[in-house]
């Protein structure tokens, strides 16, 4: 019995850092705009689709390297038509601003790219790998493709998570989220850090899409799996990037393992068909969230005098 | 007389010099040819009327408006529309109306923001934490921790600011303004709801940061009796327009003056 509990576990750890790793591109523009970006799913969408396309005719390398500068060539676009115009006003005017620009993006991409399902060939080894044989019959089945996924995601989630809380950078991030104007009066060149944190949450969409895109193949859907990264972010707190990577293990490993465990019980109690938990589990996760813990396990509390 | 540069303008220079400056939005006059200037040293104070123009003013000097009409000269260079980032850079700090501090973050944090523009070492660096980077850190602390000791709020470092009673808000404001070392220091109702004994403590400090500092200061305020004992030179603003420029004691015997402030009966 330990034996697949503990290869879902896995499975579901790995599929865990992948939400980390879009939710990662949610705190970054949380953190520096205090909004939330509804735009990140169809920046997935829009990377991975750019890249399958690309790598159609060219190398792989020169592929992403294109993809990688049409994403600092839109986080430019959008920073010069959209943000600029955008400063001082109220969260929910940025708010509707990413809507916008989600569905602008979600369809611009298809009229340049095609709206066929596109392959992304990364060239990962596809045979299962098994481990700890001698502990359990059979061993330990892991894909290493999900398994070198994971690593890249977990590498770059890493990375960004120390380049963020270094003094300065994140502490002019907290600056400009908190206020516009107080932030500019002191120095802060607020159009340059938003043009960093949407150029990197480009960077983070375009390894995501990647990622999912070789898994699922790149297709409209890809956009939705954004969503995911909702409770996510709820559990981990929206401004606090240790909560995107503690967050997206958890809903990872939490979904699949209850379909695993909760499942048969449901079956058997109640006899329900206890299919579809996956589906809905990390949401009820996160509402129980929210009602007990609404500023998530590592978000700041933010007090307002009254 | 010598033609003021950048370098050494030494006090009673002009510093800043505003020259028929008119501002609209829209169809709404905010200021209308509006000259004055500031000078190196003094502590200039603007009042006049709600809605006489003044934080539109101070926002066109830090950058945040810009002005349809008019010349501004700082430090003997006129200027076009700067971005208060630039303003920020050329020496000018500023305070806002209603407390515009980093709610989230605390008081220490706050004012280690207003040196944002003093850390040179670059993102390489911060990022290792290391080195130059670790030793700027700790130098900066070194100054904001004297400018926490200078306002007396030593026993709020570690708290959010959110958390602070409204005077202690203001006085964190002060010392992020003050942390940006400003040749120009514009406060905008420093006073603004505070009880006698904060707006004293609060008149003492403006006081020494122009004593000790040499900081010129530009205040807007309401309560006379603070503009009259805090100021060098007054000026009165009615409705975008100047109508009085002169010593506290000159603007205070002004009939224009009386007339705004007392309202005209015709």
């Amino acid at each position: 019995m330990l034996g697949p509990i503990l290869e879902t576990l896995i499975g579901g750890l790995m599929t865990g850092v992948l939400y980390s790793l879009v939710a990662l591109g949610f705190v970054l523009i949380f953190k520096a705009s205090g909004v939330f970006n509804f735009a990140q799913g169809a920046m997935v969408l829009f990377a991975a689709l750019s890249f399958a396309r690309l790598s159609e005719f060219t190398p792989l390398v020169i592929a992403f390297a294109l993809s990688v500068l049409i994403m600092i060539a839109l986080a430019y676009a959008i920073e010069f038509l959209v943000l600029r115009h955008l400063v001082n006003q109220e969260g929910i005017i940025l708010f509707m601003a990413t809507l916008g620009i989600a569905y602008f993006l979600e369809g611009f991409g298809q009229t340049i790219w095609g709206s066929d399902i596109y392959k992304i060939g990364l060239g990962l080894p596809t045979n299962p790998i098994f481990i700890l044989e001698s502990v359990f019959p059979g061993g330990l089945l892991i894909d290493p493709a999900e398994l070198i996924a994971a690593i890249i995601c977990a590498a770059m989630v890493l990375v960004l998570a120390v380049f963020f809380q270094v003094t300065r950078v994140g502490r002019a991030l907290r600056a400009v989220a908190d206020d516009h104007q107080a932030a500019q009066s002191v120095g802060i060149p607020l159009n340059q850090i938003w043009l960093m944190v949407w150029a990197v949450s480009g960077l983070v969409a375009l390894v995501a899409g990647m990622m999912w895109g070789a898994k699922l193949g790149v297709q409209f859907s890809l956009s939705l799996i954004a969503l995911k990264a909702l409770p996510v972010l709820i559990l981990g707190g929206f401004t606090s990037i240790p909560g995107a990577i503690v967050g997206g293990l958890i809903i990872g490993a939490g979904e699949k393992l209850a379909e695993v465990l909760l499942a048969p019980v449901l079956i058997r109690t109640f006899d329900l068909a206890g299919g579809g938990i996956e589906n809905w589990f990390a949401y009820v996760l996160a509402l129980v969230f929210l009602l007990f813990r609404p500023q998530g396990l590592f978000g700041e509390r933010i007090i307002e005098r009254v | 007389m010598r033609a003021p540069s950048g370098r050494d303008i030494v006090a009673g220079d002009v510093l800043l010099a505003v020259e028929n400056v008119s501002l609209a939005f829209g169809g709404v006059k905010a200021v209308t040819g509006v000259s004055f200037d500031i000078r190196k040293g003094e502590i200039r104070a603007i009042i006049g009327p709600n809605g006489a123009g003044k934080t539109s003013m101070l926002n066109v000097i830090n950058g945040f408006y810009h002005p349809q009409r008019g010349r501004i000269t700082f430090k003997g260079k006129p200027r076009a529309a700067m971005r208060p980032y630039e303003a920020a850079l050329g020496g000018i700090a500023r305070t806002f109306q209603n407390v515009a501090l980093f709610k989230g973050m605390t008081a220490l944090d706050n004012i280690m923001a207003g040196r944002t523009l003093k850390m040179r070492r670059g993102f390489f660096w911060q990022l290792l934490r290391l080195g130059p980077a670790l030793a700027e850190e700790i130098e900066q602390r070194h100054r904001v921790e004297e400018i926490i000791d200078f306002l007396k709020i030593q026993h709020v470092r570690k708290i959010q600011v959110g958390k602070l009673p409204y005077g202690l808000q203001k006085r964190v404001e002060l010392g992020r303004a003050l942390a940006m070392e400003p040749d120009l220091l514009l406060l905008d109702e420093p006073m603004a709801g505070m009880n006698l004994e904060e707006k004293e403590d609060m008149s003492r400090f403006i006081l020494d940061v122009n004593a000790h500092y040499g900081t010129t200061i530009a205040l807007i305020e309401h309560d006379m009796g603070v503009v009259m004992d805090l100021s060098d030179r007054v000026l009165v603003l009615d409705h975008g327009v100047k109508i009085a420029d002169g010593t506290p004691a000159e603007v205070q015997a002004d009939q224009a003056v009386i007339d705004a402030y007392l309202g005209l009966s015709h």
